[in-house]
Order: C-alpha cells, then structure tokens, then sequence
C-alpha cells in the first residue's frame, strides 16, 4: 500500500478502494434506474402490441428532426463526458475543465431543442385529453401518454445531470475538488446512462410508423 | 434463572467506562447529523416506532369496526380509508423498513468487522428522505385519507377514488429513494468492507440475508416508483395511461404493481429469516444445520420471487396460460422457504435449548411462518385460490407471514441484540411473558380468519352477514391481547435504559464478531480491527454434539488484532 | 486502477483517440438507424431500430463506461438488471400475448370510443 492515497471519506482507507466502491455503488444505482424506465417501457411494448396501427399513426406525428438532432448532441456529449473522466483521471486540468464545459453545453442544447419540440407539440395538439389532434384514435393518446412521459422524466435526469456536471465543474476549477475524486467517474457513468436511456426512447418514440 | 442472567452483566461496581457511541458526542446535532451507521439506527428506530402506532391506529379502527356486523362506528368511506391507512403505513412505513434499517444498519458493519457502511452520509440521507416521505403520508391521513386500499388498483385509484391518491402516492414514491438508498449501501459493504478472512461462505446468516434483500429492493423498488409515477401523471394530468376508455388495460397495472409487491414481500421476510438463523443457533448451541443450503435458499427466495407475482391476479383476466405459469413458479418458490423450515428445526436437535426470549420469539415464527407459508400454498393453487381470493383466507395468510413472521422476528432480534445497542439487560421474566402472549394473541386474532374466510367472509369488508360476526369477535378479542404483547416490551425495553443491568460484551455467549466489542460499541466499532479465522456458528467443535452444560461457545468468529 | 487490467492514457491525445473512434461509430449507427426507419420492412423495422440501438448501448457500456475493464464486480451489478428486465417483459407478455378474445356471439356489444363524461373523483392533491 506504499503510495496509495488516503481516501477521502470514511470508513475507506485507501482512495483506490474508495473510487472502487463509488464505482459500484453507481452501477447497482444505474441498475435501479435501469429497472425505473424498463417499467415505462415495459408499458409502451404492451401497449404496442395491443395498438399497432394507432401507435404508427400517432408515432408519425414527433418530429424527426428534433428527434435526431437531439440524439446527436447526447452521443456527442457522451464523447466530451467520457473524455472529462479520463482526463480527471489522468489529472490533466485544463481538458477536464474543458470537456465538463461541454458537457454541461451539449446538455443544455438538448433541452433547448427538446423545448422548442414540446412548444411544437403543444401547438400541434399533441397533448392527451379534450383536443387531442388524432381524436379518431383514442389509442394514439396512449402512445403520446408515453411520449410525454418518458421523454419528460428524461429531461428530468437530464437536468440533474447537468446540474452535477456544472457543480463538479465548478469544484474542479477552483480547486476544491481534486481530480483524484471518485466523483467524476461516477458522473460519467450516470450521465452516459441518461444517454443510454435516450439511445432507446428515440427508435422507439421518433421511428415508429415511419415506413 | 438468576444464576445464567447474573453472568451476562457485568459487575455492579462502576468500571471506568470508555465512550461509546452513545456517548461519544453530545447534543441534538450529533444526533441528527451523525453518519454513524449505530445512531442512524435508532434514529430510524424511532421513527418506525412513531409508525408503528399510525399503522396500529388504522387496523385498531377496523377491528374495533368488526366487532359487530352492522356499520357502527366508521362510515364505509371511512373504513376504506381505515384499511388503506393501515396497510399503506404498515407496509412500506414499517415493515419494509423494519430489520434492514434498524438491525441491518445496527448490526451489518459489526458483523462483518468494519468501522462503518460503504456510504455513510448517504445513509444519513436516506433517514431524511424518509422521514420526509413518513411525513406525507401522514398529511395524507391528516387530510382525509385515502380509500382505494394499499393495492391502488386502477380504474379506481387513477379516475374514480375521492380521495388524497396523489399524496399517498408521492409518499410511497419519495420513500421508495431512502428503501434504494439503503440496498446500493449495504450491497457494497457487504462486497467491499469485508474483514480479512472473512470470505463469502464464512458470512453470517443474518448479513446474507440482508444482501439479498438488498438486491430485491435495488431491483424491484424502481418498477413501483414508475407505476406510481403512472397513476400520479393519469390522475394529475389526465393523460391515459391505464384508462380502459382509450385503449388502456388496468391490468398492466396490476401487472407492474404486483411485479414489485411481490418481491416486497420478499424484502419483509428474508431479514427475519437472517434473525433466526442468528437466535436459533445460539440458544440451542448448535451450529446451523445446511449453511450452504441456507445460503442458496436465500438467493433462490430473492430470484424467484421475482417471477411469481401473477398469483395475485389470478381472477383478474390474466390468461390461463400465464396463471399455470405463475401458479407453477409459486409452488417452486415455496422449496427454498420449507428447506430453511427444516434446517432450523434439525439446528434444534440435539441442542441445549434454553427458553430466553429470543429463543420464544424465534420458535413462534417457526410454527406460524410454516402455516402462513403452507397457506400461502394453497392460495397458489388456482381452484382454491378462486374460492378463497379475497377472502379473509388471504388476509390470513399474509398477516401470517408478515405480523407472525416478520413482527415476531423483529421483537426476536430487538430483544437478541438489546444488549448490544443499548449495553442493558431487559428483565427476562417480562420479556419470556410477553413473547408467549404474542404467540397467542396472534393466534386469537388472525386463526378465526382462516376459517371465516374459507367460509366466504370478503376482506375490506365493513358490513357482514351475522354468521361470521363469532369469529370476528374471536380475531378482534385477540387483537387487544396481541396490542398488549406489542406495548409490554416497549414498556420494559424503555424501563431497562434506566434501571437495567449493564450488559457484558457478550451476554449470550454468542460467536458473532459483532460480540467481539464492548456492550455499547464504541464509536469506532472495534479498537482494532479484527481478523476472521472461522466460519460462522461454531457453538461446538464440528461432527460433535454440543458439550453438556457448558454455555460458553466453541470458538468465537473471529478477534480482534 | 492499473490493477484491473486497463491501459490508462496519460496525455489528452491518446484520450481523444480512444474516444472518437466510438463517437463516430455511434454517429454511424445513429444514421443506419434512420435510413432503417424509412425501409418498409414490416415487423422487422422494430427489430432492426432495437437491434441497432442495442449496439449503440453496447458501444457506450463497454466504452465509455469501462465494462471492457475486466472487473467481475461491474460486470455481474450491469448484466444484474437487464436479466431481471428480461423477466418482467417475458412473464408480462405471456399473460398479454395469450389472452383470449371474448368469442360467444351475442353477448359481447361492439365497444364505441366515444368520448365519455369525465371521470368523478377529487383529484385534489
């Protein structure tokens, strides 16, 4: 153990052991998360299975190209947040600073967007209830019942992200978090999960119907 | 009697005593913001207690309701609202909770020879994310209440009910963080925070039992939060999700519910299953009989319970091929639950069993968790599950299992491991006395209801037919006795802090590391941190019969270097 | 961490190299995806956008979120979840994929989506 750091925290006493255990401990939470959306998911494959022609109709309606710019900007921010943690890891400063800047840039960007798209939504009556633009099909509200939701709560872990991206950003540069910290591999693992969430709700929200 | 207690304290004349946690740090503060995994537990303790009575409130409402066939006391409105409370508070305000957050945050790190959890400020965290979530559900209550029954079953809940749903479900929602919380806790510390020597198989029972729960409620606690979170954005916003009207099917919702209540029950009963092994082993002095198998049933119980939640929807429209599935997987859940059954009981042959309280508390769950166990079979059954589905056959059943079971197991473990956490010694003639009234208040109240539901008595029922109004009053006679059983320990558990003798490091001679440090723990759990050299148990030398007369074990755990 | 077994760059360029080449992957899989969605291919485009969007998963869990790192620990926590994924899904749709229409002629109106009078229910908070 000559050499090994002094953790940070109790009751660890190496930072090895600790950075193993913040590690884990994200994973075992993603893995939560993980079950958290498959319950939604789980609702919209029934609910597919049941409505498939109501389903493609109502899938017709998002916009693809929001869809996709904004499928864009998460996969590049993935790239910027992996690069953050391995540089944290390698202690290089300036490209950490960096690549959580752009980060937290890219993840804003996606929620511009995805304002933009509700604002569009909303105008095009896209939102279940009285009104609803496809009122021949009550199933279609289902699946925008689901749109809004999974989307939403996306945007939601989203933000949080963003949130944790900005305050290790700001830790980071100004010293008061070192680049040792377990921290900045856990930020990347959560914040590529939210990626990963959104790797699956865009085929299945913006490719449905499409052919 | 006198001759066995009088070893367990230590000696009257005041030692210098070194700081415990207890007394490590002074003051409201370091209570409310201790990361020490002991405080935390008894901050936890009394907030479990506080709900206890809440959920206590409801069923006494309900049975005092009961005791008559006409509708007296309650208006139905209220008495839906009565059954929810209880169960709602019961179940995820009490029993979930239960031994993981008070026993497993007490104990796990002791057992395992570590200073504290993996991620203590998270721990302190989850105490306030739950107390928070406690809160709002008794806001809930406080405004009215909630009617749909702690299932919130849809249509009812999302579109019909006249009730405070959003709050309820927002409180079950917010604790469902503290419960995933606590399980990426102690799944950690269990995988990293182990002692030297101390290798998987040489775990103590009651700390494998606590992993698997924590797997159980890192994996099934999400999907309730989603459904949840579906029935709040339905019933807030309108939109459908599980509106028959516009194409939704209820029973995904029973569907996503029962995916995580079955495992709930799970989360419920497997701690308990960690106490006994711990109080069956060393009161009959005997090693544990199978601990592989011990081990193998637990993870069994934690994965297949995760495939038998149809059984609750039997009559609900499911199809017949998914209820021969589901029904085929309970029966194949039940094994593992029966081979710890036997195991403990063959632990008991040829023990020196001595009938302390814990030791009372632990044969009682033997015998009422076998019979809840077994009717849970016959509700498996499908013929028998259709005649006796919401009857009070299940509700039978269930309080079996969780108030026999789990609530026995919880005063066992409370009273095991008193000592411990409080350096006291309880009075061990109240104790043995309270421990047999539970046995047969819980018997009074809960026994008659098998019979009157297998009679085609309906649960949530408020207004019944008089010929069920004998075995009514029989369970509603039983439910004061079983409520004294409840309040006695508390009584002298209370008087004990005061007035009871201090404790040794190990008053029952038991080989667990978490014995291996003083009556109070210190602050830092041990002095120095022990070494692991054996398996656990080890009341008698392996392949021998426990030593007549002898009380102390073979060989402790471990000790620290 | 060099003793899980990884090869730790040290300096920014050998960073972006190991990175962008996953980038530019998943972009490409992004674009397949899309083109995919335009084939009329029937059932099979669902498979064909899960397909892809498993690969896409796999690419980000094994590169940017070091499951190539041969740690047991990571590995069983992340395969944890998606079997008990597999579970809910399966057991779910043997029940909604065996459901038998009701049959007797007769006894079964044909169901109308007309609007109903909204739901009663306090939906206070």
């Amino acid at each position: 153990m000559s050499g090994a750091a002094a953790a940070r925290h109790k009751p660890w006493r190496s930072l090895r052991r600790e950075r193993e255990a913040a590690s884990f401990g994200t994973w075992i939470f993603i893995g939560s998360e993980a079950m958290f959306f498959a319950g939604a998911l789980l609702g919209y494959a029934v609910y597919r299975t049941l409505w498939p022609e109501a389903f493609a109709e109502a899938g017709r309606e998002t916009n693809l190209v929001y869809g996709t710019v904004n499928t864009a900007l998460l996969l590049t921010s993935s790239l910027t947040m992996a690069v953050a943690a391995e540089g944290a890891r390698a202690r290089l400063r300036r490209l950490t600073l960096i690549c959580l800047a752009a980060t937290a840039v890219l993840g804003l960007a996606f929620l511009v967007v995805k304002g933009l798209e509700y604002r569009e939504d909303i105008h095009k009556h896209l939102v279940p209830g009285p009104g609803f633009k496809l009122a021949g099909t009550p199933a279609a509200q289902i699946f925008f019942a689901f749109y809004w939701l999974a989307t939403g709560v996306h945007a939601l872990h989203l933000s949080i992200g963003i949130v944790i991206v900005g305050t290790l950003l700001v830790q980071a540069w100004r010293g008061a978090s070192p680049l040792a910290s377990p921290a900045f591999e856990s930020a990347g693992l959560y914040w590529h999960f939210v990626d990963l969430v959104w790797i699956f709700l865009y085929p299945l929200l913006y490719l449905v119907g499409r052919s | 009697m006198s001759g066995i207690t009088a070893e367990r304290a230590a000696p009257e004349a005041p030692p210098t005593r070194e700081d415990t946690y207890l007394t490590a740090e002074t003051g409201l503060a370091s209570w409310l913001l201790s990361t020490d995994h002991k405080r935390i537990a008894l901050l936890y303790m009394a907030g479990l207690t506080l709900f206890f009575f809440v959920g206590a409130a409801g069923a006494a409402a309900v049975r005092l309701e009961l005791f008559t066939p006409e509708a007296n006391i309650l208006t139905a409105d209220a008495y839906n609202r009565a059954f929810t409370l209880h169960g709602t508070i019961m179940v995820w305000f009490f029993l979930v909770p239960s031994i993981p957050v008070t026993l497993g945050n007490f104990l796990v790190p002791l057992m395992i020879g570590a200073r504290d959890l993996a991620f203590p400020r998270l721990n302190l965290i989850s105490w306030y994310v739950f107390m928070a979530a406690g809160a709002l559900a008794i806001w809930s209550l406080v405004a009215g209440g909630v009617d749909t029954g702690w299932t919130f079953y849809t249509p009812l809940s999302t579109a019909f009910a006249n009730g405070h749903v959003l709050t309820a479900a927002a409180a079950v929602f917010v604790a469902g963080f503290s419960t995933i919380a606590t399980a990426v806790n102690f799944i950690a510390t269990v995988h990293l925070l182990r002692a030297p020597g101390l290798t998987w198989f040489r775990l103590p029972l009651f700390v494998w039992a606590i992993y698997a729960t924590s797997l159980v409620m890192v994996l099934a606690t999400p999907v309730l939060s989603m459904v949840l979170l579906l029935v709040f954005a339905e019933r807030a916003f309108g939109i459908p999700i599980f509106d028959p009207a516009r194409g939704g099917d209820p029973l995904l919702f029973q569907h996503l519910f029962w995916f995580y209540s079955h495992p709930a029950v799970y989360i419920m009963i497997l701690p308990a299953f960690g106490v006994m092994s711990e109080i069956i082993t060393c009161f009959a002095r005997r090693q544990i009989f199978g601990y592989t198998f011990m081990v193998y049933a637990i993870v069994w119980i934690a994965v297949v319970g995760f495939l038998v939640w149809g059984h609750h929807m039997f009559v609900s429209g499911q199809s017949t091929f998914a209820n021969l599935a589901f029904s085929f997987l309970s029966f194949v859940v039940a094994v593992p639950s029966a081979i710890k059954v036997f195991n403990w009981t063959a632990t008991l042959y040829r023990g020196q069993i001595v009938f302390d309280a814990p030791m009372i508390y632990a044969l009682g769950f033997i015998g009422l968790f076998t019979i809840g166990g077994l009717t849970g079979l016959f509700l498996a059954s499908i013929p028998v599950d259709v005649h006796v589905t919401d009857t009070y056959f299940v509700v039978a059943h269930f309080h079996y299992i969780m108030v026999g079971g789990a609530v026995s197991a919880f005063y066992g473990g409370l009273s095991f491991w008193w000592p411990k956490i409080t350096g006291r010694l309880y009075p061990e003639g109240w104790a043995r006395f309270a421990a047999v009234t539970m046995f047969f208040g819980f018997g009074f109240t809960f026994f008659p209801m098998f019979i009157m539901g297998f009679l085609g008595m309906p649960r949530r029922y408020q207004v019944y037919p008089p010929e069920f109004q004998v075995w009514h009053v029989l369970s509603s006679a039983g439910a004061v006795i079983l409520a004294v059983a409840y309040l006695l320990p508390m009584g002298y558990l209370a008087w004990s802090l005061f007035r009871g003798r201090r404790a040794d490091p190990n008053p029952w001679g038991a080989t667990g590391l978490e014995w291996q440090t003083s009556s109070p723990p210190p602050k830092e759990n041990f002095r120095t941190l022990p070494v692991v050299e054996e398996g656990p148990y080890l009341y008698h030398p392996e392949h021998a019969g426990p030593p007549a007369l002898e009380r102390e074990p073979h060989r402790p755990q471990g000790s620290q270097q | 961490m060099s003793g899980l077994g990884e090869n730790l760059q040290h300096d920014a360029g050998a960073i972006w190299r190991s990175m962008v080449p996953v980038w530019l992957g998943l972009l490409a899989l992004l674009a397949a995806t899309l083109a995919g969605a335009f084939m009329p291919l029937g059932r099979f485009n669902l498979i064909l956008a899960l397909a892809i969007a498993f690969t896409k998963a796999a690419l980000v869990a094994l590169f940017f979120m070091h499951l190539r790192r041969p740690d047991p620990l990571l590995r069983l926590a992340a395969g944890a979840a998606l079997l008990f994924m597999a579970f809910m899904v399966v057991l779910t749709f043997a029940d909604v994929l065996t459901r038998r229409q009701p049959t007797q002629p007769g006894t079964v109106t044909p169901r109308t989506f007309a609007p109903e009078p909204p739901a009663m229910g306090q939906r206070a908070f």
